[in-house]
């Protein structure tokens, strides 16, 4: 299926990461991704991260449409990756 | 996107709903027929019911997302040559119980055949180094999005013993084909998140052109609405545009670094989709330079050329795949082919619309 984990890499080594989501952590390959940095958070689709999440996209995204849609907030909601 | 995580903006309720009557509100009453090619956007609109939440104008047809569903009798058939010569065969766990021609590959695994569930491409080359005495084919079924991890694979120095027998598919050709059928009467199109991920936005916009509504979206429900949002709100301007309702992961020209990598391990070669027919350039074959990982050349398999696309007897996955039914329009659906007993492909598949379906709906003999 096209399930892809949102995880972050805590550990680069050459083509190979460690990286972790909700506690659990994976070898993975970063192979067919440019440019990952400690940090970041990248979508894990079957052991190969295949893009880097934007973090700032996802937010500025929800805050849009909570403007356009005039719903709140709600207190205390964790974002996603 | 995140499984499992509690409280997720994505999966918030009130946005969803809100979305929906924002739809509503920007349509009033304008009918809308939108397809999406992923059987995962399929999978997420059956588990949240979105269906329920949209206006009656609006309807979201499923369209041929489905790799395993697509991979044609004869390239399974390949896959059970192989493992009947005493190979190690490895594949992902629903392609091992579509029907080919007279069984499956679990069947012949039952006979004996070696045959291995694997979760990606990396588990089998795993297998391949666990077993140097054995020759083993991983069978590579999938799209865009599973292609690049199968084009990192093999261009990863892979062990001697390992080899991949290719069923890979591209999304932009199929689109490009739904587009030419006669009674084709959508008005665009619901475009597949991961696997714009990996190839962007950009193979799909000259979709425009033809006066197609697009946009990207993600998983969550929240992604969903708003990609069908972006495409109501083209459908009121009478403007098509390729939006991209999926921007933490989308950008116009894809990821560059797994692009080059499938562009360094295939070639583009005409593909015959099951339940479909042939699609020129739709499919993706190892380059001639890496030939000793290609099973068809390694083991001389016959060529996969004019292949046959149909489906099991009884069964109507073709007419399902290219939106023309619903599955419950099916006459098998519900009766002679449930999941513990499928007749063909879409009820095996994760991905399959009729499997989707039974696990969402469940079966109501009034219907």
């Amino acid at each position: 299926m096209c399930l892809g984990i949102p995880m972050k890499i805590v550990s680069i080594t050459g083509d190979r990461a460690e990286a972790v989501a909700d506690g659990m952590h994976s070898d993975i390959s970063i192979q067919v991704i440019d440019e990952v940095k400690v940090g970041d958070f990248v979508l894990v689709h079957a052991g190969y991260a295949i893009e880097i999440v934007q973090a700032e996209e996802a937010e500025e995204t929800l805050d849009m449409l909570r403007v356009l849609l005039n719903v709140k907030k709600p207190d205390g909601e964790q974002e996603a990756p | 996107m995140s499984l499992g995580a509690q409280g997720n903006a994505f999966q918030s309720p009130e946005l969803t709903k809100a979305l929906a009557e924002r739809i509503d509100a920007t349509l009033q009453g304008r009918p809308l027929r939108i397809m999406h090619v992923c059987g995962t956007h399929e999978h997420a609109v059956g588990n949240y019911a979105l269906r329920s939440l949209f206006p009656p104008s609006v309807k979201l047809i499923g369209g041929p997302g489905c790799p395993v569903c697509v991979c044609p009798a004869a390239d399974i058939e390949q896959a059970m040559q192989l493992a009947r010569q005493g190979l190690i065969v490895a594949t992902f766990g629903d392609m091992m119980r579509v029907p080919a021609n007279q069984q499956s590959l679990a069947d012949l695994r039952s006979e004996g055949a070696d045959l291995r569930i694997v979760g990606s491409v990396a588990d089998a080359v795993h297998l391949a180094r666990a077993n140097p005495d054995r020759e083993l084919v991983f069978f590579a079924v999938g799209f865009e999005t599973t292609a690049c991890t199968f084009a990192a694979a093999v261009l990863a120095d892979p062990p001697k013993n390992f080899s991949m027998l290719t069923s890979i598919r591209q999304t932009p050709p199929a689109v490009d084909a739904l587009q030419t059928l006669d009674d084709n009467k959508l008005d665009g199109y619901l475009l597949p998140g991961h696997v714009c991920a990996v190839i962007g936005l950009k193979p799909f916009a000259h979709l425009n052109e033809q006066g197609a509504f697009l946009s990207v979206a993600g998983f969550e429900p929240v992604e969903i609405m708003h990609g069908l949002l972006l495409i109501a709100e083209q459908a009121r301007d009478e403007a098509p545009r390729a939006d991209n309702a999926y921007r933490r992961l989308v950008r116009y020209d894809g990821n560059t670094a797994a692009i080059r990598a499938m562009q360094q391990a295939f070639k583009l070669a005409d593909s015959t989709w099951r339940g479909i027919g042939s699609i020129p350039g739709s499919g993706y074959v190892l380059r001639d330079e890496l030939e000793t990982l290609d099973a068809r050349k390694r083991y001389d398999l016959p060529p996969s050329e004019n292949i046959d696309a149909s489906m099991p007897k009884g069964c109507a996955c073709g007419e399902v795949l290219t939106g023309q039914i619903a599955p419950q329009q099916c006459p098998s659906y519900g009766r002679s082919c449930t999941p513990p007993h499928p007749l063909g492909p879409c009820m095996v598949s994760f991905e399959g619309s009729c499997r989707i379906a039974y696990t969402f709906e469940g079966f109501d003999r009034e219907n």
